[in-house]
């Protein structure tokens, strides 16, 4: 049952094959009995009642697809009344008094929602051991890393612990963890989806997305988290077409940009194998491949790493003891109240970035980082703009390896480079998808989309016809074989 | 270029936290490593480009100038850490 993907799961509700009620429960046994620390909160009751409601709506005959669907939400988006941490002791005390715009609309489609899931504190990490509630662990490989830093909701929906999950991605964070845990991960060209309660790190690059087992999946999730809310002042009034109609779109004459800069030296050569074998499988489909170039791309990680942490500088300023979150014991001033709260509260990676961001956005030094950032980031944003001009859509990998051992990157500036894949498709404002692609050392391999803007439709056809000719997003850590007992 | 020690504890400063003399040490290597990696935006040229603050271009909306938000101030205050008659506390600033 924990296998089945949305479809499946609609289908058989209808059938009556099971309740919702038992469909949660199950879940709910599941994610008790796991041990992949994907949850930080599991909401039962919450939950069981969501259930009964479906079950109720159903019986009455006016159940949509997602009626009753049990999912995982990221611990980043605020849910009234249920604790919402970001991974962080700050926060650990914080139950929220109202709903993000994604909740809002997730509730309104009479989904479960089984749980929040663990992450990297503030989204702010490659592995999802940044958080204060321990590391999670990879479901097909309990010694590696799942990815971040939507690594509990990858994991909750490799593991089979949600139907979907949701996340947000910032610099790579629903794609590198989906492509680390074999499943369909999509970030939407930025303002597509609202931002408002979603706990901001950085505001120019944040974008949340579903994580699903698959891409039809992804396109029946898409179409009730994207949509224009006046709430979010970077909410685009693009309107939402249903993400579902053109998935069977034939991919003859596809043309496919493969961006050299991508397959450069730092890439696992079976990573690459893998990569190359899934472009080849679109070319048999009818797809025409082009070798392009992004030559700003390499630049993406110093770019990134000026303007993401300046904006977390200036956005987790607001967490200083005094208005919600944690606060320090028995301060002896206001000062000692500010710095020892924020001092106890905060992580490590999230101060390194907080002070990242306040050198650089520091008098005498902005010009020289900030505004050359926000530079650079136009020239690779015109890169794409070339590239687009010639080609439908850009592949290549997702990560340059497969997920690594946890506990073994321990130096900051290694961790970044797992994003170098990434991070130029959120400077850019682009949308990016990660699609199963195999398996490298008995590792999952994602392949990764980058469309135009607003090109969702189009990413989620590409990825649903990969789905059809293959069945590595069917593959989940139970049922696939080659893989050691460690799990 | 290479922060020292005290410029690290002068930047933690500005963004209000305290490091030990442990972490003290450990970010200042952190620090001077990333920066390192960044310096590298200095060799790009980049004379004419227009900084890109928003990946749309778009310009902020603007709306009509009424109130749209209910009070709530009581729900919002509930998970402050210390409220008195509809103020957060804090140690006392003025004796």
């Amino acid at each position: 049952m924990h296998t089945k993907t949305i479809v499946e799961l609609a289908q058989g509700l209808k059938n009556k094959d099971f309740s919702c009620v038992e469909l949660t429960q199950y879940y709910l046994d599941r994610i008790r009995q796991s041990d992949l620390n994907a949850f930080i909160t599991v909401t039962d009751e919450l939950a069981l009642a969501q259930a009964q409601a479906a079950d109720d709506k159903i019986a009455l005959g006016n159940a949509s697809i997602l009626t009753g669907i049990p999912y995982a939400h990221k611990d980043i988006f605020c849910t009234k009344g249920v604790k919402t941490s970001a991974g962080s002791k700050m926060l650990d005390t914080f139950v929220s008094p109202y709903d993000a715009t994604v909740s809002q609309k997730l509730n309104q489609a009479d989904l479960v929602m089984l749980g929040k899931t663990n992450m990297d504190e503030f989204a702010m990490g490659s592995s999802s051991e940044n958080s204060f509630y321990g590391a999670v662990k990879n479901p097909w490989n309990r010694l590696k890393i799942p990815g971040g830093s939507s690594g509990g909701s990858a994991a909750s929906v490799a593991g089979g612990l949600s139907c979907f999950a949701t996340g947000t991605d910032t610099g790579g964070s629903i794609r590198q963890p989906a492509s680390l845990c074999s499943i369909t991960g999509l970030k939407p060209t930025y303002g597509r989806i609202s931002r408002y309660g979603m706990i901001a790190y950085a505001s120019s690059l944040d974008q949340a997305g579903p994580m699903t087992k698959t891409a039809q999946d992804a396109a029946i999730v898409l179409n009730v988290m994207a949509g224009f809310d006046e709430k979010d002042s970077t909410s685009a009034e693009q309107k939402v077409p249903d993400y579902t109609t053109n998935l069977n779109d034939s991919m003859k004459g596809l043309t496919i940009g493969l961006p050299k800069e991508f397959f450069s030296s730092g890439l696992d050569d079976e990573v690459a194998n893998h990569i190359m074998a899934a472009v080849k499988e679109f070319e048999a489909m009818g797809a025409i491949v082009k070798e392009v170039s992004l030559p700003n791309s390499i630049y993406a990680i110093p770019a990134y790493y000026i303007v993401a942490p300046c904006e977390c500088s200036s956005n987790l300023s607001r967490l200083d003891g005094v208005r919600y979150g944690y606060r320090a014991k028995e301060p002896k001033n206001l000062e000692d109240l500010y710095l020892r709260s924020r001092s106890e509260g905060f992580g490590e990676e999230v101060k390194r970035r907080i002070m990242i961001g306040a050198y650089a956005l520091s008098a005498g030094y902005y010009d020289a980082y900030y505004l050359k950032a926000q530079k650079v980031r136009h020239l690779i944003s015109d890169d794409f703009k070339k590239v687009f001009e010639q080609v439908d859509v850009i592949m290549g990998p997702v990560s340059p390896t497969t997920a690594f051992d946890l506990d073994s990157v321990k130096d900051p500036v290694s961790m970044y480079l797992a994003d170098i894949y990434t991070l130029s498709t959120n400077l850019a404002g682009l949308p990016g998808m990660s699609i199963p692609a195999g398996f490298a050392q008995n590792l999952p391999v994602g392949l990764q989309l980058i469309g135009n803007y607003w090109s969702e439709s189009k990413l989620l056809n590409i990825a649903h016809q990969f789905q059809q000719a293959t069945d590595y997003h069917s593959q989940t850590p139970c049922k696939y074989k080659t893989v050691g007992t460690n799990r | 270029m290479s922060l020292s020690e005290k410029q690290v504890s002068q930047i933690a400063y500005l963004a209000r936290l305290s490091l030990n003399e442990v972490q003290l040490k450990d970010n200042t290597q952190d620090l001077n490593a990333i920066f390192s990696l960044v310096e590298q935006l200095a060799n790009i040229e980049t004379d004419g480009i227009e900084p890109m603050s928003h990946p749309l271009h778009m310009s902020q909306r603007l709306r009509e100038d009424v109130v749209t938000e209910k009070d709530q101030s009581a729900l919002f205050q509930s998970v402050a850490p210390k409220t008195s008659d509809g103020y957060y506390l804090v140690p006392t600033v003025i004796e």
